[in-house]
């Protein structure tokens, strides 16, 4: 996957859990849950999504690594480069 | 429709043995992650301690009272539409104390209010009691207690420190000696936008979870009682159950933590270190209930949905657990509770001790019964004179009986203090694929707590399954 692509499909499992969320005035260097209504509960669900989606295991001492949309593409482009 | 047990298969992904909000919830996540999941209850009916039971044309629920705004989302994410539409607020709390008498909508603003109008604490303390609650999490450091919390913001105040913490106390079964964040982190989910309820019951939340887990392809079965828990070579191989071998690679417990580890599993599955860890473990106290139906053509006036009432001269945590305390919550089912079934019904619930009742001989049991039941409609009638003669059904529960209906480590309805929840969650570390979920640490409990960790929980089983 490209980094859009990843950043695409973060965004996509985040419409899931929180329909109202308002991507317009995102930005990706700054935490998630400081923009969008996000609580920790919402980050599991990411976590578990993508391990259904692409089988990908994130451990539970890399859950901050999710923290913003640019930590995200970081932490997951090498995992789902072969995606 | 739960099945018996006969029809289970003899090999799932997942088995679940319970089927209380963290058991339901669990079954519910994985079989959404596309695991074959068999879900086991005792009982004949599902839900575990969100229960309801019928007497003489009435419908009493038993832990409905009132949860937090979380639940809808969290009803929206993991249940569906029709469940998260039917949650609905309850505007009015009452609490009625020889300290103050006042009503609530019990969230913030009206807080915020009431703390500096009625209770006289600068706005500026109350903008940093409510950052200090709001900002705590369950790993944060947990030397501070509740006291001290209080004591820091409010010293001296008695008052204020009784409209803080009753609500919590009956809410998790929480002392004022607990760790702070257990308070801190359900107070602050209820100061999110107040309390609210199911509308239709508690019958037609677990009606509507069944059909769910039914339409997702969980295996129900109930009166399905399982014997004990297979470990083989530190690793879950199945259950033990009416006979049956059932295996499955990984098994998720929604029995009480203790119970799990020392009857479903046993002591031998598990290290010294362990054990310690486990034995350690401080099960939260249970509770009394007066379940209280009033005749079809009785009407009431609308004097709130919760009170908290209490004519002990101060707030004080042990007198909440005495046998013959003082103070109790009265949940008012009005006929909107359930629209369409016309019925008023109260019920009153106190904390209090396994023990206490457990000691105590058949007379001297039956005795204190009644006297409970005596007690409560002493104080019911001072908010609703001639009730007496409005009542056509009486009954009451004590620590035993929640023993009985659920099995739990001494009657325990809010499962066990803070201690419990590392074990509860570092289980599998110590047995592959043995999981637990139910109500630990406080945090965890309530309605909102026990389904937020049956998805907490999910994830670690669905993380395991998929890793074999």
């Amino acid at each position: 996957m490209t980094r859009d692509e990843i950043k695409d499909l973060i965004l996509e499992i985040i419409k899931d859990i929180d329909e109202d969320a308002d991507f317009d005035t995102l930005q990706s260097d700054l935490p998630l849950r400081d923009q969008l209504d996000l609580d920790s509960m919402d980050f599991l669900d990411i976590v578990m999504e993508l391990r259904k989606r692409h089988k990908l295991q994130i451990p539970e001492a890399d859950y901050p690594q999710l923290a913003s949309l640019t930590s995200c593409v970081n932490y997951l482009e090498p995992l789902l480069k072969n995606i | 429709m739960p099945f018996s047990l006969d029809k289970a298969a003899d090999c799932y992904d997942v088995i679940v043995i319970g089927s209380g909000l963290g058991g339901l919830t669990t079954a519910k996540r994985l079989s959404y992650c596309g695991h074959k999941v068999l879900l086991l209850e005792f009982h004949h009916q599902l839900g575990g301690l969100a229960t309801w039971f019928k007497r003489k044309g009435h419908i009493f629920d038993v832990s409905l009272h009132g949860f937090p705004y979380g639940m809808v989302k969290t009803c929206k994410k993991y249940w569906t539409k029709e469940i998260t539409q039917s949650i609905v607020q309850l505007k009015n709390i009452v609490f009625d104390n020889p300290q103050f008498s006042l009503k609530t909508s019990f969230d913030r603003l009206d807080f915020t209010a009431l703390l500096n109008q009625k209770f006289r604490i600068p706005q500026t303390t109350i903008d940093r009691f409510f950052a200090t609650v709001a900002g705590m999490n369950f790993y944060d450091d947990q030397t501070m207690t509740t006291r001290e919390l209080f004591e820091e913001f409010f010293p001296g105040r008695s008052d204020v420190h009784r409209l803080l913490m009753e609500p919590i106390t009956y809410a998790n079964g929480s002392t004022l000696d607990d760790p702070a964040i257990t308070y801190g982190i359900v107070f602050s989910n209820f100061m999110n936008k107040g309390v609210f309820t199911f509308e239709g019951g508690t019958d037609k939340l677990i009606g509507l979870m069944t059909e769910d887990l039914e339409r997702n392809g969980v295996t129900i079965c109930t009166n399905a009682k399982v014997d004990r828990i297979i470990v083989e070579k530190g690793k879950v191989r199945g259950v033990e159950v009416g006979g049956r071998t059932i295996t499955a690679p990984a098994v998720v417990s929604n029995s009480g933590i203790t119970n799990t580890i020392q009857d479903l599993a046993g002591r031998d599955a598990f290290s010294t270190d362990f054990l310690a860890k486990a034995d350690a473990i401080r099960v939260n106290n249970s509770s009394c209930q007066v379940y209280i139906g009033l005749k079809p053509e009785a009407a009431i006036e609308d004097k709130g949905d919760l009170l908290f009432t209490s004519t002990a001269p101060i707030f004080d945590s042990s007198e909440l657990l005495d046998l013959h305390t003082r103070s109790k919550t009265f949940s008012i089912y009005y006929p909107k509770t359930r629209p369409g079934h016309d019925r008023h019904t109260i019920v009153a619930s106190m904390n209090s001790r396994f023990d206490d009742w457990s000691t105590l001989t058949p007379e001297a049991y039956d005795t204190e019964k009644q006297a409970l039941i005596e007690r409560t409609l002493v104080d019911l009638n001072r908010y609703f004179p001639d009730i007496e003669e409005k009542i056509d059904w009486l009954e009451a529960a004590t620590p035993k009986t929640f023993n009985r209906y659920t099995l739990h480590t001494r009657g325990t309805s809010f499962g066990t203090k803070f201690e419990g929840l590392a074990v509860s969650r570092s289980i599998f570390k110590e047995v592959g694929g043995l999981f637990h979920v139910g109500s630990v640490g406080i945090i965890m409990s309530g309605w909102l707590g026990a389904i937020n960790y049956g998805v907490i929980i999910a994830n670690d089983v669905d993380g395991y399954v998929r890793s074999l």
